[in-house]
């Protein structure tokens, strides 16, 4: 198992080290730079701002640096937000990612792992119907127009009972996550749902649970004791990437909910061309994805007690 | 079940839904749009300020804060002309300006603005090391060019601080227009104390600066939340009639803003054309002002580019009509069809100045378009016009206009165009290497001059992106530029004006206008083309 884990971090850290130059590379590759602005700059100007940024030193000479400091843990100065550090950005912003991400996550999740099952369960019938409905509807919807819908049925609901129920954008308290979250986790839990679903349907048709069910185990008990933990399985080696999708992919969220998360930076930074957060971001994403997916394998081993870590041993 | 236990527990359920629905609206308590009784209001902003550095700010959001934190020597009154700020009174003079300021004017920690303050802003602004990018708006002043390009130290800049209540400056060259550069953000005081206390980290926190305006910033969490509070030590308090701005929403999604100010979170929201129906429909009066901004076609002059022929840009003049765009196309009231390098709003000797000096206006005209385009063909010696190459930014509009020229150049003189349209750095860059035929190109004023339009295509511009040159248009700017007698200097902005429509070097399409929608309670908010925009300072909540 250590063997195991050691390697994983050895791995995880060559892929951090890859994301880190290759993005490096391809974004001093587009055309113009973090200095461009729509007012021209005087020649002065220009050179005193790329050495304040070290844009005037040769590209394998910033890199080099650029290696150096991430080591440090330490991404420099945002272009675009002027005297902010890059590692304030992330420290301040991501948690609200983080927050709105788990919430939505924890939305799919029960939601998915509900829907997948009770449309298994009445295998085409009205639930089953209705459930891959919503399924379809849910992922071809594009996660911007759900939002928008959203908060336009928020501003309906409020002017139907003239009184703010709920928010209609901003942060700060509970109440301002969940409908957030919930078109946020919208996509996933379509996904999810649908891979309970089939997932289900397998387990459902398997020996074992006919095995159980001639046995005389109620179905409640059979659900939870059998059915459930065996069919769960897809839907948590997917939860890994969902998380990273999640928790990376809340811009258009963020946008409209004017939610101050890490999310609107990463891509402002790229219209931007902000180097610093657009290196800081990318790889701080990049080493979150690659340490969720290592957690998640590792807990598919103690979930499933057929995948053993250990190697070499069997019991 | 017992039925008793279960009416008891429908009992628990309803008082429970009754808590949940009590507890609903005070969870979500935010602040309404608009608060009589504590003059307070809510409102969005597009983007968090990048920095609140009066120094070294460029941009919008920035600019409307700042405007309400800083008061320079003048400021803009509530009729938007200019009065005295923390100058009391002033003369201007072909050589020079003398300021004399008020006694009473004091930082947001009960310390008096100083003469001092002004000369340390300005010289700060203007070393090479602070790399402001509005450093250029000081070159009237003398020797400033030369500090800015790191030739003279920046002691040598022609300010100085006769007294602590009076500031004298010297000219480069006659300036006229000083006095509205004075309201302009980069001329705002600094105390030289302060700054250096913070460094680098000046202005980018709340409690890391110092103010000397209407209002202070009394909450800063970075791309969340900005909160101003009515200033106490500010001189002029007594004509401050809101006592706070609270600015909760941080979002560049008209949509949203939209919303909010529906449900009555935000006191003012901007809309754009799909919302325009939206608000109509809902019945909320709509509002619209004239941003001051040109917007136009810009020809490329670099060699070997067919736009550098005189009748090729003809051809085009005699095709593309703006009216037809901002009728057809655009179709947004408070939008106007562009015929000159001014807009409307800018100013003449007595009045506007395109009411003083009318622009000659080229009427479509297909037929003789044909003619020049046939010409252009000859002196060209082209058996074929290449495509040409249309440079546009990213937003629908954008792309909207384009597909109008795309259509009209095709279908009226057989030209093909191909769109080019890229995302705002992409663009920059491209306009900035000369990567194109024509550019989609706009211009916002920078100060309260027709200067701020008239030099942009002056050969020594590095704004010029096409590379235009000629001797005659370069000669009216500097003569205007050496001249501080306004019949004059408008008479040669006049020349030039008819040169641009003669010779060409851009087509100006459109003026732009805003659109927004306004809580009724508010009044005496003005949008403004200088100065930051919204400006909250003369504005109140009608109980």
């Amino acid at each position: 198992m250590l063997f195991y884990i050691a390697r994983r971090l050895l791995f995880a850290a060559f892929t951090i080290w890859f994301i880190a130059t290759a993005t490096f590379f391809a974004m001093h590759a587009v055309p113009g730079d973090p200095l461009t602005q729509e007012k021209a700059m005087s020649p002065a100007v220009r050179a005193q701002l790329e050495a304040r940024y070290g844009l005037d030193k040769p590209l394998d000479e910033q890199y080099l640096l650029f290696l150096g400091n991430m080591l440090r843990g330490d991404f420099g100065i945002s272009f675009t937000q002027e005297n902010r550090r890059v590692n304030d950005i992330i420290r301040e912003h991501f948690p609200i990612s983080a927050t709105l991400g788990l919430a939505a996550i924890l939305i799919a999740l029960v939601g998915g792992v509900a829907a997948g099952s009770v449309a298994a369960h009445f295998r085409n019938r009205w639930p089953d119907r209705a459930v891959i409905f919503a399924v379809i509807a849910a992922i071809s919807l594009p996660g911007f127009v759900i939002a928008a819908m959203a908060q336009l049925l928020i501003v309906r609901l409020n002017s139907a009972v003239d009184s703010t129920w709920l928010p209609v954008a901003g942060w700060g308290g509970v109440e301002h996550v969940w409908i957030p979250a919930l078109v946020l986790g919208l996509g996933t839990m379509a996904y999810l749902s649908r891979l309970m679903r089939a997932s289900m349907l397998e387990v459902l048709s398997s020996d074992y649970v006919l095995a159980a069910r001639s046995r005389g185990i109620g179905p409640w008990r059979l659900f939870w004791g059998h059915q459930l933990r065996n069919a769960i399985l897809p839907v948590v080696t997917e939860l890994g990437p969902s998380i990273a999708a999640i928790t990376t992919g809340g811009f258009v969220v963020e946008l409209i909910f004017a939610i101050p998360g890490l999310g609107r930076y990463f891509v402002q930074a790229v219209q931007q061309l902000d180097y610093t957060v657009i290196m800081g971001t990318t790889v701080f994403y990049g080493a979150f994805l690659v340490i969720v997916v290592m957690l998640v394998d590792i807990s598919y081993g103690i979930i499933d007690p057929r995948i053993r870590l250990t190697s070499g041993r069997r019991r | 079940m017992f039925p008793g236990a279960i009416a008891r527990l429908s009992a628990t359920l309803r008082q429970l839904l009754l808590l949940v629905l009590c507890l609903l609206p005070a969870l979500s308590g935010h602040a309404a749009a608009v608060d009589p009784v504590d003059q307070r209001i809510t409102l969005a902003l597009a983007t968090e300020p990048p920095t609140l550095n009066s120094s070294i700010a460029t941009d919008s959001i920035g600019s409307f804060v700042l405007s309400h934190l800083m008061e320079g020597l003048l400021r803009y009154g509530p009729g938007g002309e200019l009065e005295g700020g923390v100058a009391e009174r002033w003369q201007l003079e072909e050589s020079g300006a003398r300021f004399w300021l008020r006694s009473d004017a004091r930082w947001s920690d009960g310390k008096p603005v100083t003469a001092h303050d002004f000369v340390f802003a300005w010289r700060h602004a203007l070393k090479p090391a602070t790399a402001s990018q509005y450093a250029f708006i000081f070159f009237p002043i003398k020797n400033a060019e030369a500090i800015q390009a790191g030739q003279l130290p920046a002691n040598t800049l022609g300010v100085r601080a006769v007294s602590e209540r009076e500031l004298v400056v010297e000219f480069a060259r006659p300036c006229p227009y000083f006095l509205s550069l004075t309201a302009f953000m980069t001329f705002m005081p600094l105390r030289e104390d302060a700054v250096e206390k913070w460094g680098r980290a000046y202005a980018a926190d709340a409690d890391k600066m110092l103010v000397n305006g209407a209002f202070t910033l009394n909450k800063w969490v970075h791309g969340a939340h900005l909160r101003l509070r009515k200033n106490r030590h500010y001189w002029d308090r007594d004509s401050v009639k809101i006592r706070e701005i609270d600015l909760p929403y941080i979002t560049s999604d008209p949509s949203a803003q939209f919303n909010l100010f529906r449900d009555g979170q935000i006191a003012l929201a901007n809309l754009d054309t799909g919302l325009l129906d939206e608000a109509v429909k809902r019945g909320h009066p709509i509002h619209h002002f004239h941003t001051g901004a040109l917007y136009f076609l810009e020809f490329n002059f670099r060699e070997g580019r067919v736009t550098g022929n005189y009748y090729f840009r003809k051809a085009l003049q005699y095709i593309i009509d703006p009216a037809t765009l901002v009728n057809k196309i655009i179709g947004l009231p408070g939008v106007l069809p562009a015929y000159s390098l001014f807009p409307m709003t800018v100013r003449g000797v007595a009045a506007p100045f395109r009411e003083e000096y009318p622009e000659m206006r080229v009427k479509a005209d297909i037929a003789l378009a044909r003619r020049y385009l046939a010409r252009a063909k000859k002196e060209l010696g082209l058996e074929a016009f290449p495509p040409l190459m249309l440079l546009v930014g990213d937003s629908p509009r954008a792309l909207q206009e384009a597909e109008y020229y795309q259509y009209v150049l095709q279908q009226g003189l057989g030209l093909e165009v191909r769109i080019d349209q890229q995302v705002f750095k992409q663009r920059l860059e491209k306009m900035r290497r000369g990567d194109f035929d024509i550019v989609a190109a706009a211009w916002g004023p920078d100060y309260d001059d027709i200067m701020t339009f008239a030099d942009l295509f002056a050969s020594w511009n590095d704004n010029n992106r096409g590379r235009y040159h000629n001797p005659a248009y370069d000669y009216w700017v500097s003569l205007a530029q050496q001249s501080s007698d306004p019949v004059e200097r408008f008479e040669a902005m006049a020349r030039l004006q008819n040169i641009v429509t003669e010779d060409v070097p851009i087509l100006p399409t459109y003026e732009n206008g805003a659109l927004y929608v306004q809580h009724p309670m508010l009044k005496g908010v003005r949008r403004n083309v200088f100065g930051g925009d919204p400006s909250f300072r003369f504005a109140w909540i009608e109980r």
